[in-house]
């Protein structure tokens, strides 16, 4: 036996298969439904953006990194389509681009890269093309959704989103928000292409349901109870919060982004919870017709207070007194 | 049974295969063997009076002791010449004093090495004498003295003794083997602890992969009253000590505390056989059955081994190690060690010799964690290895003791699961062995 070549290093010895990129990847297909949702419903336009923002946040990456693997660990991909994903479905393509370098550059790489980011890089790109061009994403610039209409210029006719009014939230019913057929964001109009790339997260266990079950749960809650009852009554109204606008979205993919939320168990649920007051607190009672990329953020910012506050109490352990 | 559950764990590949089918099989006694004075946690032994270098000495011979209550006895396991004594390879690391015997093939018992007598007139007291002088350890790996756990101290009255035949470590299958084969020892031995101990119950713990282990064990204790099996989930670490404590019998150990402050004593099933073996014959502990596998053997095998038996000797029995083993490793492959050659003994504690090949050794650089919790989840006792991690990396070892660092077994759980590959397991032992020396100052 050749004693030189054995390999001594600390256990345990076997190592799961799973990697940062194989996670990644189960993101990006978990986005598959809702990517391709966004096509049958705002044609090429949104193929466009969302291959626009994903090159550039991969390029940008890999430029940053002075890397030549351009997919590397799969996470600026992730990062850019789900920037794609908050923006109207044909914003200008100089929009996407700075957009979406500043997710990567801004949001992630000047915190030290992946893993030391604070904030969501994707609600960071979009903050920042809100705040400098905000004439393009808020207001009457909402494309309706030509289903099944690929070619189609969606541009031409643009309306506001249902949050942004009793009339125009009574002009979508439940079940065409579930499916998606609203006005919106380019990923967040489906509900059930959402749900689907949920379930492939929770099946592989990269998600905890604690974030979006808080954060939906609290939406549903105070939409019930303080949203007027105006959608036909007060749990319709309740459920017409957590469909419409970006709280699916948010939920089950921003809130539950894993370096810029909570570790432990009990934070994820605070979390979760967290974001939906934030989101309620906004929609009801703040200027904005739409709160989630700001509630998310907010509490981005409290995640390494919260992990503090809810070290779980260790096996046979006891409470200590404080 | 076997509803209960513990949380956290994981679910790894486990290869048991390979061995499950092998019945144990004897390995011939080797010319030489090299036994280590301390293969046991506690006080290391000296040899004894008259033990030197050329004197001929008999199979199960006592040929060390030590006079610490925690520490454990040591038996020539051939009878031959004493070679020579002095510092050796040991499976744990450092060289330790060890006494080497050359065979005579004479396979010579010792006289002392007698049944002791009728049975039932023993007290408890003297069986823990015949359990300490037959050198017991804890055979699943642990090594601690048999007979110190069953010296419970009197204010610790304890009703129960748990049985592990978990055996959740992937890849072994020795303990599978010893319960599909030596049922009524195992039964045996779980009747003279529960008698040592005064206990009322006792209850055998195995994993439901293991379902001809399970129905051979529920066979044997038909018509024990006080005796049940209980079938397990098959999960890792379902057999360390608190997980297999908490769904046998509900009871949680204390952090920082031990089974006996519970009620509880745990022995494993070898250990049972090793004590059955010692009381009914009067026979030390001198051998045990090792499991043999991994992709880089040849031709793996469950064996029956003599204590002190060259590991590079029982590579050779089993066809020696393939052209692309990388890896060799005493114990299983989440809580074993890493040897850097095969030229140390077995000793009491080693349940198998794993050698794996380029393809199943995991040698890849680790990225920045992602926060992404697996390692949170899959600790058994519920710790933040993540943050315990990243407190001893940057020397902030008050910060881990605060985060519970010294309740981690090193079951190594958050290091299989992490997808940053950082080495979890490995910085808590660091900030273990920190706080451990700040705290003895
Ligand atoms: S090695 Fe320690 S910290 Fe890691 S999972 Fe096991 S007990 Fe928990
Ligand atoms: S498993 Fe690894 S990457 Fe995930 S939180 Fe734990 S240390 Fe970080």
């Amino acid at each position: 036996m050749d004693n030189n070549k054995m390999v001594v290093s600390s256990s345990p010895h076997i190592r799961s298969i799973e990697s940062v990129q194989s996670v990644m990847t189960d993101v990006l297909i978990a986005l598959f439904p809702a990517a391709l949702m966004a096509v049958l419903l705002f044609g090429y336009q949104a193929l466009i953006t969302m291959v626009i923002s994903v090159a550039t946040a991969m390029l940008a990456e890999a430029l940053w990194l002075r890397k030549r693997d351009i997919y590397s660990d799969g996470s600026a991909a992730v990062t850019g389509l789900l920037f794609a994903m908050v923006l109207p479905p044909s914003p200008p393509w100089w929009l996407v681009v700075v957009g979406a370098a500043s997710a990567i550059i801004i949001g992630k790489q000047v915190f030290g890269g992946i893993g030391y980011n604070i904030f969501n890089p994707a609600l960071v790109g979009r903050a920042v093309v809100v705040m400098s061009w905000g004439g393009h994403l808020v207001g009457r610039v909402w494309s309706q959704p030509q289903p099944f209409a690929f070619t189609a210029d969606i541009s031409a006719v643009t309306t506001a989103t249902p949050l942004s009014g009793q009339e125009e939230a009574l002009a979508v019913s439940l079940t065409n928000l579930f499916i998606g057929s609203a006005p919106g964001c380019l990923g967040e109009t489906s509900a059930l292409a959402l749900l689907l790339g949920a379930a492939w997260l929770f099946y592989k266990g990269h998600i905890d349901l604690r974030i979006p079950g808080g954060f939906i749960g609290v939406v549903f809650v105070m939409g019930a109870v303080f949203g007027g009852g105006f959608y036909g009554g007060a749990l319709t109204t309740g459920l017409f919060h957590v469909l419409a606008g970006g709280v699916m979205l948010g939920a089950l993919f921003m809130a539950t982004d894993m370096v810029t939320t909570p570790v432990t168990t009990k934070g994820k649920l605070i979390f979760g919870i967290g974001c939906g007051i934030i989101t309620m607190m906004i929609r009801l009672w703040g200027t904005s017709p739409e709160g989630v990329t700001y509630a998310i953020l907010l509490m981005n910012a409290v995640t390494p207070i919260i992990d503090n506050f809810t070290v779980p109490q260790q096996f046979g352990g006891v409470k200590k007194s404080a | 049974m076997g509803s209960a559950v513990f949380k956290g764990g994981i679910h790894p590949d486990y290869h048991k295969e390979i061995t499950a089918s092998m019945a144990v099989s004897k390995m011939k006694a080797p010319s030489t063997v090299v036994i280590p004075l301390q293969q046991h946690i506690g006080a290391p032994c000296e040899p004894l009076d008259g033990i030197e270098e050329g004197v001929r000495v008999k199979m199960g011979q006592k040929i060390a002791d030590s006079s610490g209550f925690v520490s454990a006895p040591i038996h020539a396991s051939v009878s031959g010449t004493i070679k020579t004594i002095g510092a050796y390879n040991h499976p744990l690391g450092r060289p330790v004093k060890a006494i080497t015997i050359e065979s005579d093939e004479q396979e010579e018992w010792d006289e002392k090495v007698k049944p002791p007598g009728n049975i039932d007139d023993l007290s408890p007291d003297d069986l823990r004498k015949i359990i300490r002088e037959a050198g017991i350890v804890g055979l699943g790996g642990a090594t601690f003295p048999a007979h110190v756990k069953l010296s419970p101290p009197p204010e610790k009255k304890i009703d129960c003794v748990v049985i592990n035949g978990a055996e959740c470590e992937p890849y072994l299958t020795a303990d599978h083997r010893i319960m599909l084969e030596k049922p009524e020892e195992i039964i045996y031995g779980l009747k003279l602890m529960i008698k040592a101990l005064g206990a009322e119950k006792g209850v055998i713990g195995i994993e439901e992969n293991k379902a001809d282990a399970i129905s051979v064990m529920e066979q044997a204790v038909a018509g024990e009253e006080n005796i049940t099996v209980a079938p397990l989930h098959t999960k890792y670490p379902q057999g360390a000590e608190k997980m297999l404590i908490l769904v046998t019998t509900g009871r949680k150990v204390p952090s920082g505390g031990l089974p006996l402050d519970i009620g509880v004593v745990n022995h494993n099933v070898g250990t049972a056989v090793a004590i059955t073996n010692a009381v009914r014959e009067g026979k030390p502990l001198i051998e045990r059955v090792v499991t043999i596998t991994g992709s880089g053997i040849n031709k793996p095998a469950n064996l029956l081994i003599r204590v002190g038996t060259l590991v590079s000797d029982v590579i050779e029995v089993c066809g020696g190690l393939k052209e692309d083993t990388r890896k060799l490793i005493t114990g299983g492959p989440m809580m074993g060690l890493a040897q850097p050659n095969a030229d140390m003994p077995v000793i009491k504690g080693t349940s198998g010799i794993l050698a794996l090949t380029d393809q199943d050794v995991y040698i890849a650089e680790s990225s920045p964690c992602i926060r992404c919790a697996k390692c949170v989840e899959a600790c058994p006792v519920q710790l933040l290895p993540t943050s315990i991690a990243q407190a001893a990396e940057h020397d902030l070892f008050k910060k881990a003791e605060k985060l519970h660092a010294m309740d981690c077994f090193e079951c190594g759980c958050c290091s299989y699961v992490c997808p940053s590959k950082i080495p979890l397991t490995q910085w808590i032992r660091v900030a273990k062995a920190e706080i451990a020396k700040a705290n003895k100052k």
